[in-house]
């Protein structure tokens, strides 16, 4: 699993691509911590590339938005309807602020 | 009715999902119908591996695909220890960020995804998890 962090003035960006499941969420889960540790709580998960999320992955996030918040926040970005819908089914939908375009995602700190 | 063999490994999960797809597909079923076939052999499988095997797994994961009149029908096999995931209690829907449980969630998604699981065990044939998705037109 390759995951990008870009550091930027506002927030910092985190991108992977393909599946997120129980094989590689810790390693989603180490990158995450990776930047919440340094206290940057403003992050964007640019999922564009991601096509599927187990709930090993959503515990990961789950657990990063309750670190970041309230001094911050972690927004997602371009989920396929697929993802979101499962989310959603679970009621754990309102649980992330998501986004259909990087620029609003970055803007919304 | 094809049957495909897994070894017990959190890196299988793709091989699974890439085979389960298949399946869907020759069903004939939708994009948001495949991704909940994916998702429901997902934490069904990643759960025999994690619990049933405690991640030492030497033995076997079998699933079969059976397309239905309008659906599919998985059948996952396993001789880990008996679990059945219909036994367990549905996490709280809609409660506070603070208040989310990590316990339960996958067994939860794949109820949701899915028309229909079964579960039965038998001390000769080990563990049986039955899913349907039907094809909503």
């Amino acid at each position: 699993m390759e995951i990008q962090t870009t550091e930027l003035k506002r927030c910092t960006v985190i991108k992977t691509a393909g599946r997120i499941d129980g094989s590689n969420a810790p390693q989603l889960s180490q990158a995450l911590k990776a930047i919440t540790s340094k206290g940057k709580c403003k992050i964007v998960f640019d999922m564009t590339e991601v096509n599927f999320v187990a709930s090993a992955g959503w515990l990961v996030l789950i657990d990063t938005q309750k670190t970041c918040k309230p001094s911050g926040e972690l927004v997602l970005v371009n989920v396929e309807k697929g993802i979101k819908d499962s989310l959603n089914l679970v009621g754990m939908g309102s649980y992330f602020r998501m986004f259909d375009d990087l620029t609003l995602a970055v803007g919304a700190f | 009715m094809a049957t495909k063999r897994f070894t017990c490994s959190l890196q299988n999960l793709e091989k699974i999902c890439n085979y389960v797809t298949e399946c869907a597909k020759q069903a004939n079923l939708n994009e948001s119908e495949i991704y909940a076939v994916q998702l429901a052999v997902d934490e069904a499988s990643t759960n025999i591996m994690e619990h049933g095997y405690g991640q030492e797994c030497p033995n076997r994961i079998d699933i079969t695909c059976e397309p239905l009149e309008n659906g599919l029908k998985v059948v996952i096999f396993d001789d880990a220890e008996p679990f059945d995931p219909c036994t367990v209690t549905e996490p709280d829907l809609n409660v506070s960020l603070e208040e989310v449980k990590p316990r339960g969630l996958g067994i939860f998604l794949m109820r949701k995804m899915m028309d229909d699981v079964k579960y039965a065990t038998d001390p000769e044939q080990g563990n049986t998890l039955t899913m349907i998705k039907y094809h909503k037109p």
